[in-house]
This record gives structure tokens, sequence and C-alpha cells, in this order.
């Protein structure tokens, strides 16, 4: 089974990285872009067809690796 | 003082922490590599070094943190053994858990890379005694992420136990935002865990134990150390 991964940072967290994004698309003179804010996206296999399971491992994944919930949040997409 | 200097693939300080060590000591610290599961016998400080474990990848310090070595580094932590992460040490501890908040990218995006002035904020503990608090002193800084950042009340939570170690000021010791080289929170340049045996820190002591190479401020923590 697919499944996507996203990792994002919580609001309020500077992210230095989706500023400087943001001033290069400025400076392309790419218009109406408000914000970026720049996050991670994992695609992983899972192993059998199970969803609750593949949830629940790819929780602890995120919990215990993929995010650092102290700074991020994280959004589990199965296919 | 029997220490251990651990290392990662990616780590490039282990030797400056070692001779400070040593010429603190006059014992020269074990290697030790992150794929082993346990610490040598009798090892009374374990020092993170600096550098780039794992190439950075998906967080500074996230897979070291993880590696096998850091159960037992976790096992010595809970047993009051003394544990030092500088730089990539300190990010390592944090995505460990064994030290308060993360470190984020800095504020103004750069890595930074000179001297830098600090001030002691608790020189009561085993490796901050050989200060006085509210001293001014200078140690380098070499790092692109050292934004120290964590909600508001663990930063409340840590000010009231004086788990803050160092601050990032000027000569003078104004702690402001113009001494504040990379965002961090407070100025918060190293925190204590709450048993005070576990110290992370930004800038780089062990780097300056000679005064032919730019000063000695750092050599009171490690002297303190070895004591």
């Amino acid at each position: 089974m697919k499944a996507r991964v996203v990792v994002t940072l919580k609001g309020g967290v500077l992210d230095p990285q989706g500023k400087a994004i943001e001033g290069a698309l400025r400076s392309l003179a790419i218009d109406g872009v408000a914000s970026v804010r720049q996050g991670k996206v994992f695609d992983i296999e899972i192993e059998g067809g199970d969803r609750e399971r593949a949830h629940k491992t790819l929780s602890e994944a995120c919990e215990r690796l993929l995010a650092n919930t102290i700074v991020e949040n994280y959004a589990i997409e199965l296919a | 003082m029997k220490s251990a200097v651990i290392l990662f693939p990616g780590s490039n300080r282990e030797r400056d922490a070692a001779r400070a060590l040593r010429d603190a000591s006059g014992q020269t610290p074990a290697i030790v590599w992150h794929g082993e599961t346990e610490l040598p016998a009798g090892v009374d400080l374990v020092v993170l070094p600096g550098g780039f474990s794992y190439g950075d990848y998906l967080r500074c310090g996230a897979i070291a943190a993880r590696s096998p070595v850091m159960g037992a580094v976790r096992r010595h932590a809970e047993r009051g053994g003394l544990v030092l992460g500088i730089c990539n040490g300190f990010q390592i501890l944090c995505e460990a858990g064994l030290l308060p908040g993360v470190l984020m990218r800095n504020a103004d995006r750069r890595f930074l890379c000179r001297m830098q002035h600090l001030r002691v904020e608790n020189a009561q503990t085993p490796f901050t005694r050989g200060y006085a608090a509210g001293q001014v002193v200078r140690f380098a800084i070499a790092h692109g992420e050292g934004n120290f950042e964590a909600d508001d009340a663990t930063l409340e939570a840590i000010e009231g136990a004086g788990q803050v170690a160092f601050r990032y000021c000027d000569a003078e010791g104004r702690v402001d935002d113009a001494a504040n080289p990379n965002g961090s929170e407070r100025n918060i340049a190293g925190v204590f865990n709450s048993r005070f045996n576990v110290l992370g820190l930004m800038p780089h002591p062990e780097n300056l134990i000679d005064p032919l190479v730019g000063g000695a401020d750092g050599r009171p923590m490690f002297a303190a150390l070895a004591a």
C-alpha cells in the first residue's frame, strides 16, 4: 500500500527557508504569492493491505522519527 | 575522570573534544563508535561532539539521536552520569529528548563561524562551577542551525529551574537582540536538563583551551569536569 506523510512546521514557528523561497519567487516576478512555508513529503510503501495497521505504523514512525512534534505537525495519507 | 567521546558518521570535532578532555584530565578519552550498545566501564563523562552527523539528514541530530549508542548514553544520564553535547551534540540531545527544546535554522539563514560572547547564567553545576554567575566568556560558534526554540511553558519552566546555562551577549554582557546571532529564544545558547547532569550548548568551549589559538575561556569547563 502506498502512503504519503506530510510534515509541516507548526504555525508561529519561524521558517527561514520558506522566507527565502518567498523572496526568490518575488525576485522571479511571480506575483500573487502571499507567503511560503516549507515542509517535507515522505512517500512510503507499507507491507500488506490493512489500512488501520498501516495508519498505526505510520503514526508511530511520525512520532518517533519523521516529525519533531515540538515544532512540526504531520499528516498521513493512505492511497 | 574517565571520559568517552561518541563518534557518529559525520562528526568532525571529536578530536578537539578529546584534546580538551586530555589536557584537563591527563587521561585520553575513549572514542566510542555510534554502533556500540554499551559505554566503556567506569565512564564518568560522555561528550557528543560537533559536526554534521548523518549529513544533517531529516533534521540536525535526528538520526544520530536514534543510533544504537544513544540507548547507552540515555542509561548513563539516568544513572546521573555526566553528558556534554556541543553544537551537533546539543542538537542530538534535544532530538533524543534528553534536553528540552529544538534547534532550528538560524533566523538570518547564514552559517555563522566566528567568536561570540556568552554570559554564564548558572555557575553551580559540574560543568560551569569554574565560572562565576554573570561572567562573560568568549567561545567560538560554527553552526547553521542554532536557533533554540521551545514553547512558552517549557521556556518558563527552564528559566524558573535555572536550566539556562549560557546566553548570547555582547562584550559587556548585555543580552539583547543585537547580541543574538541566530534568533534563539531569550538568547539561549545552552541548557541543562532538570538534574543538571546533561548540558548542551551550541558554542565550542573545546576550541578555546589555548591562548595560542584565540583564548582559553573554555578551559574552566573541562577543568571543572576533570576535578
